[in-house]
Order: C-alpha cells, then sequence, then structure tokens
C-alpha cells in the first residue's frame, strides 16, 4: 500500500466518522460544523488524489460557504433537533438496499487511478485535452480549457443553476429593495445580547 | 432595541480590517490567475463573497449593506450570467458556434483567451453576487 493510498483511506475513514457523527448528534450547532470538517477532509482527499481544482471548490464552498449559510439557516430554529418518533424498519430497509444497490454500481467502475479507463483511452477526451488543448485553446490548466472552453456550454448551465439558487432564496426569504434603516438590527450579528439565562452560543 | 456595545469585538474588528483587503486581493488572484492554477470563477466568486461576509459577521448588516447594497447585488447576478451567455451570442455574431472563442480574435488563441476572461469573469460575479445575498438573505432575519 503506498502513502498515497494510506492517506486516502485514512481521510475516507474520516469522513465516515464524521458522516456517523452528522447522523448521531441532536445538537444542530455541532453537526453544523461537523458538516464543515467533513468538507475540508473531502478536499483533503482530493488534494492528495491531486484534483486540486476540485479540492479548491471544495474548501472554499462546502467548508467555507455552506457552513456560514447553514448557521445563518440555525438563526431560524433552535438549536437542538426535535426528538424523532419511531423510526420504522421499512425505512432502514429501504435505505439499505438504496446504499447497497448504490455500492453495487460502483462495482462497475473502473479501479481508481487506473490508466485504461474509457475516460482516458477514449481519443477526445483525456488524450485529446491533455495532448492539444495548449494548441487549440491555450491556458496551461487544463482544467480550465476544459471547463470554459470545451464545456463552456456545461459551465453556462451550471452559471444559470447558481443564478436561480440565488434567486429562489431571494424569492423565499425575501430581500427586501428598501429596508427602513430604524429596522436593521444595531449590533453586529456576533454580539450576543447580555439577558441572564440567554443562552450565549447563539449566533445572531 | 437596546443597542451593544461595539467595544466587545475590538480586537476580531481590528483583524478582519486587515484581513478583508488581502482576501479580496486572493480572490482577484483567483478569478485571474485560473489560467496557470487552480482556481476560475466559481472559487474566486466565492472567496470574494468571504470577504464581504466576514465583514457582515463582524460589523453587522447594515454597515455591509452599505457598502454592497442589495439592489446592486441584483444587477450584478444577473450581470454574470449576462456576460457568459453575451460572450456566447457575441461569437455567434462573429459567425462563430455559440461559445466558440475562436471568432473572438483573428488568432485562435487569443480568441479563447479572451473568451475564457470573459466567462470566467460572469461566473465570478453571479457567485459572488448570489453568495452575498444569500447571507444577507439568511442574515437579515430573524
Amino acid at each position: 500500500m503506498s502513502l498515497e493510498q494510506f492517506s486516502i483511506a485514512v481521510l475516507l475513514t474520516f469522513l465516515a466518522v464524521a458522516a456517523i457523527g452528522i447522523i448521531v448528534l441532536r445538537d444542530l450547532l455541532a453537526a453544523v460544523i461537523l458538516t464543515g470538517l467533513y468538507s475540508l477532509i473531502a478536499a483533503g482527499a482530493f488534494v492528495v488524489m491531486d484534483a486540486m481544482d476540485v479540492a479548491f471548490t471544495e474548501a472554499a464552498v462546502g467548508s467555507g460557504i455552506s457552513t456560514i449559510l447553514f448557521l445563518g439557516a440555525l438563526s431560524f430554529t433552535k438549536h437542538d433537533q426535535k426528538p424523532r418518533g419511531n423510526d420504522s424498519w421499512l425505512a432502514l430497509l429501504f435505505v439499505v438496499v438504496t446504499g447497497g444497490l448504490l455500492i453495487y454500481g460502483t462495482l462497475d467502475m473502473p479501479p481508481y487511478g487506473s490508466a485504461t479507463s474509457p475516460a482516458q483511452t477514449h481519443p477526445q477526451l483525456a488524450k485529446r485535452f491533455i495532448e492539444q488543448s495548449g494548441d487549440e485553446v491555450g491556458p496551461p490548466n487544463i482544467v480550465t480549457s476544459v471547463l470554459a472552453s470545451y464545456r463552456g456550454y456545461d459551465t453556462l448551465g451550471e452559471t444559470v443553476v447558481v443564478f436561480t439558487a440565488g434567486v429562489a432564496v431571494m424569492g423565499l426569504l425575501g430581500l427586501k429593495r428598501r429596508r427602513p434603516e430604524e429596522e436593521l438590527p444595531e449590533h453586529a450579528p456576533g454580539d450576543t445580547p447580555h439577558e441572564p439565562g440567554h443562552d450565549n452560543d447563539r449566533m445572531t | 432595541m437596546k443597542s451593544y456595545p461595539r467595544q466587545r469585538h475590538r480586537v476580531l474588528q481590528v483583524v478582519t480590517r486587515l484581513l478583508v483587503p488581502f482576501v479580496l486581493m486572493f480572490g482577484l488572484y483567483v478569478q485571474f490567475h485560473g489560467d496557470y492554477g487552480p482556481g476560475g470563477g466559481f472559487q474566486a466568486g466565492v472567496i470574494f463573497a468571504t470577504a464581504f461576509i466576514l465583514y457582515g459577521l463582524i460589523f453587522g448588516l447594515q454597515r455591509t449593506r452599505r457598502v454592497l447594497p442589495p439592489s446592486v447585488l441584483r444587477w450584478l447576478m444577473a450581470l454574470g450570467v449576462l456576460l457568459y451567455a453575451g460572450t456566447g451570442v457575441v461569437t455567434m455574431m462573429l459567425g462563430g458556434n455559440l461559445l466558440d472563442y475562436d471568432a473572438l480574435a483573428h488568432d485562435p488563441l487569443h480568441g479563447q483567451h479572451w473568451g475564457i476572461f470573459a466567462v470566467e469573469l460572469g461566473v465570478g460575479i453571479t457567485v459572488t453576487a448570489v453568495m452575498v445575498s444569500l447571507f444577507y438573505g439568511f442574515a437579515s432575519k430573524r
């Protein structure tokens, strides 16, 4: 087992532990922080796998922005998960079967790092990007060439998805155009009010 | 509503004030250096938004809204997508296919360079605006 494989195995184990922690924890604040940690570990795994751009995105979006937005969403609600009712065996069966099918689906995939996987050997995919993107597109970072030029249409779609998400959330939360100044909170969101008996670990 | 003394977060405020310009600078670096290293519009947009969110967390929404009003954000959100799609329309008008940057300049490589620059800028603008307005949306409700 090479060092790389060992690192990936360790990181994936941490991922599983973090995921179980997120499920088990009743304290939503702790669960949100663990979600951020989960993304950070995933970013580390991507770095080991030499997928720098993906790791960058995962670290910035997954463990950065998402955590903050989750914390913002938490300020709408309580910090403890409601006690659940009886978990039905049918639900467990459903989850196990679905998970089993997903794992079964990965059995057909080429092994990690395989040089003979279809994506590597197809003349119009990795081969062409690596050998010809310098002459066809230019940037030394092939990921940028693929993302912005070869697959520019996909990226346009992704940008529209981000835009749509922004519009949808603004529609749901109602980003008011002219909110009266006196309605705005006087204190910074990080401040915690000095009230007796008020739990002090709240975000707002 | 009571007002709370700002002195309680003096250290955070000083550190944030020092940090924000560097975060913005790093965002610009990731945006425009994406051709040569890891990065690009998505990551740069998020990092750029993080600077405003950090400022908002420490100094409050009111002051952040003065720097970057929500009305401007809405225009920026649309502007980014428009810049991206507009690049595609321009390439079509110049005789190429949609988003075929070769048509943007006489030398296809220059065309590609300009095209990628424009669309990545569009992605960055939209992502920044969406992320900051999501933060506004969540933080202004209480």
